[in-house]
Parts: C-alpha cells; structure tokens; sequence
C-alpha cells in the first residue's frame, strides 16, 4: 500500500514534476543546491502553496485535513526544530522509542537533556527519531545524515531500510552519490527546468 | 467636596522647574534642552486643547459628538499599536487587526461599566464615559501591542520549532500554542503587575487625582478597583482576540505557516 503519486506538481521554484512511488520503495532527489529540493518535500507534506496534485493511495492531499494528510506525509528538516527546553517534551510516548534510541547509542537518560546543548548531529538523529515514533506511511528526507559522519550515515541508512520492507515509502533529499546508490530504488535529478527519473532497482 | 484651583500663575512658576532643567543640560552639554523644552511646550498645547475639547463635548450633551469622540480616540491609539510593531501584517491587517480588536474589547468593557455599576444619567455622559474609556483604551493599546509584538517576534524565531509540529501533524493552533501562551503573558503582565502593585509600591493616577479633588480617600479607593477590574477584562479580551486573530491571519486553512503575510522590518534604529 501507501503508494505516492505526484501530478504535475510544482513548487515556488523547480519544474512541474510528475511520478509515482510503489510502498516502500525509495526515491532520491539530486540536483544542484536552488533547484528546489526542499521545496518540492514540502510541497508533498502541504507545508507551502504549490500546484499542483499529490496522491496517497489514489486519495488527494485536498480531499484530507492538513494534520491528518502530513502525520502520514512526514517531513523532516535537515535541522528540525524543537520548541520546548528539553529532548523528551518533544516525544509524546517515551517508552516507544527506546529501540531507536539504543539504534544510534543515545541512553533514555538523553530525554533529560536540554535541546540548546546538542550538537548538530545529535539533533538530526533525535528529529529522525521523533518522525519515525509518528509511524508515517511516506518520510521525507531532507538531508537526512547532512551533520552526521559514515557511521552515524549508516546507522540512518539502516534504520530507513528497515521501516522500508515495513512499507513505508521514502523520498530522500541527498548530496551523495554513493548514498543515492546505496538507497535508492530510483533517482530523480532535477535542474531547473526538467526532471528525470532513473531507475536504479 | 472642595479642591483648591490653579490659575496661570502657578503653572507659570512650576515652569520654572522645567527651564532649571533645560539649563542643567546647557551647563553639562547634554544637548537635551531643546527637545526639553519642546516637549514641555508639546503638553501645555496638547492638554489645554483636549481640556477644551472635553469641555464643550460635555457641555453639548451629545451621544453622537460623544460616540464620535471615543471613536477617534480608538482610530489614535490604533495607529500606537501599530507603530510599535517590529514586523507589520501586510496590508490592512496592520492597522486593521489591533484596531478592531481594541475597539471591541474597549467598548463593550466601557458599555458594560457604565449601563450595570457607574451609571450615570443618560448612561452615555461624556464626563464619564470618555475619562473611563481613555483608562481602558490606554491599557488594552498597551496590551495588544505587546501581544502582537511577542506573537510575530515568537513567530519569526522560533520558525522551525512550529514548523516542525506541523510538520508531525499538529493544527495551526496546536502548533503555534507555545507562541501563543508567551505573547499573552507578556500581554497581561504590566496589567497583572499593576494590580499587585496598586497601593503599595505606586498611588494609581486617577484615585490621587479624586483625592486631590477633593473625593474622600475610600470612596476613590473604590473607583480605582473598578477601574482595575475594567482594565483587567479589557486588557484581557483585547490581546487574546488580537493574538487568536493573529495567528489566524499568520497561518491557513491548510495550517501553514504563512510568514510571508508580514511586512519587512520597519523599524531601522
């Protein structure tokens, strides 16, 4: 299930881009920084104006509350936000992401600690985290392993890998053509006025 | 009741103290006497006029001059509102939201004093309901201006934060709930602080002016807590409908953040 489909879908920058997704298949964008990768991401989540359709199992992102439409279109920044002091205000069931945290070596006591003391690294892998504990049917990726070394690139990697064979699709923003390959189930490379998609599967 | 008066005389020798001013800051090169000076000239003009104005409003007994008055009042400190925001709502929106808002918690709060506890006859006499309305107005001005200053501030840097709730799949108001609750904090608080401080640390300025006019001391301490009380639900109505409507207007139906409905920064100190 939760196949994604886009219909000519077009950001505030970028070309009008058409494709559809298979569950837990996984789609890489690359393109040069402008062209609009981000923007294309939230787009399908319904964070910014667009035209454009985005499909979810044949249902329309207009014919389904925002809320609802993004808990299972999830984007996640390349650095996520927090709004409160501390690491676990921002994880409703504490108890359901103690996997994921052993997952990149985070003890349970890291729900204690103040966000303003984290490094880059360890908020992205903790924004990941947050997304995956929602249980999205499709994740999008914003540079997802931007702040992170090969290890900690791996360990995203994997843990990606193994909600996929779960079902969930994924469309992953990366500047790493080696990761691309690792990952992807098809390639989508975007200039400013085209888009093609490879098949690497 | 007696109060003793004041001819021009008097003011002409407190004046006095107002040039010494101006002279300490010619002395040490403050370059301050001019604008010192000005300023003074300023409110002199400026009071003695309304001080006209207010008298002939009462001697018309008009409800219409009346209602046109207060009217103009609002239209003023809508402008204030507006003038101490860093960063505008595009548009109308920017006089227009503080401005409605004002004007709906300020009268309804004013109407409610004088036709259930003041009432004077006819309920709408100018001597009280405009004095009333100038204390409600300035207060709910003040209030709404620091909501909106905080919600648009709150907005602007913590971007991410509410953009990442909505992101997970909060509403608009769900997301925006933290922003919300400081903005209305900052709102009330000179209300919440003036409450606790009335009395003790300052004498309110309208019950010293009863007192000096000659109304005795326990009689003007009730007219001050009204007015508090008055203050308080003003202050209170005006900010969270302006704070609401402003995040209302800062987010769409499809609860996005939508920070391009505010102007460029305009303030450039």
């Amino acid at each position: 299930m939760h196949a994604l489909e886009l219909r000519a879908l077009k950001a505030a920058v970028g070309p009008a881009l058409t494709c559809s997704l298979g569950s837990g298949e996984c789609l890489v964008l690359r393109g040069p920084s402008g062209v609009g990768k981000s923007l294309l991401l939230r787009a399908i989540a319904d964070l910014d104006v667009h035209e454009g359709e985005v499909l979810l199992d044949s249902v329309s992102q207009d014919a389904v509350a925002a809320p609802v439409w993004r808990r299972k279109v999830l984007y996640v920044a390349t650095e996520p936000g927090w709004w409160s002091d501390r690491v676990g205000d921002h994880f409703p069931d504490r108890e359901g992401i103690t996997e994921e945290l052993k997952h990149f070596g985070f003890g349970p006591d890291c729900l204690d600690w103040r966000i303003d003391r984290l490094s880059s690294g360890e908020r992205q892998r903790l924004g990941l985290i947050r997304a995956l504990s929602h249980q999205p049917e499709v994740l999008l990726l914003d540079e997802p392993t931007a702040t992170l070394d090969a290890h900690n690139a791996g360990l995203v990697e994997a843990l990606v890998a193994d909600r996929r064979k779960d079902g969930m699709t994924v469309l992953w923003v990366s500047h790493d053509e080696a990761q691309a390959r690792r990952v992807a189930t098809g390639i989508l490379r975007l200039s400013p006025t085209s888009a093609a998609v490879e098949d690497v599967s | 009741m007696s109060y003793v008066t004041i001819d021009l005389t008097d003011l002409l020798i407190a004046s006095i103290l107002v040039l010494a001013n101006g002279g300490l800051s010619l002395l040490f090169g403050l370059g301050l006497a001019r604008k010192l000076i000005w300023s003074a000239l300023r409110m002199t003009i400026q009071l003695l006029a309304i001080g006209f104005v207010l008298r002939w409003l009462f001697a018309m007994e008009s409800p219409w001059l009346t209602l046109v008055a207060a009217l103009a009042m609002v239209a003023v400190a809508g402008r204030e509102i507006m003038a101490r925001q860093d960063r505008r709502l595009s548009g109308l929106w920017a006089y227009g939201l503080g401005t409605s808002t004002m004007l709906a918690a300020a009268m309804v709060v004013t109407v409610f004093a004088l036709t259930t506890q003041i009432r004077p006859d006819p309920w709408w006499d100018p001597q009280y309901a405009l004095p009333i309305l100038g204390m409600i107005l300035g207060n709910t001005m003040t209030g709404i201006a620091l909501g909106l200053q905080t919600l648009t501030g709150g907005l602007e840097r913590g971007k991410a934060g509410v953009e990442a709730r909505l992101a997970l799949g909060e509403t608009r108001f769900g997301a925006t709930r933290h922003v919300l609750r400081d903005a209305l904090s900052s709102a009330l608080i000179p209300v919440i602080n003036g409450m606790a401080a009335a009395g003790i640390v300052s004498l309110p300025g309208m019950m010293t002016g009863q007192i000096l006019a000659g109304v005795e001391p326990v009689e003007a301490v009730k007219y001050q807590i009204l007015i508090m009380f008055l203050i308080a639900g003003g202050t209170a109505f005006g900010a969270i409908a302006a704070v609401l409507g402003g995040i209302m207007r800062l987010t769409d139906s499809r609860h996005r953040l939508r920070l391009d409905r505010l102007q460029d920064q305009v303030r450039t100190t």
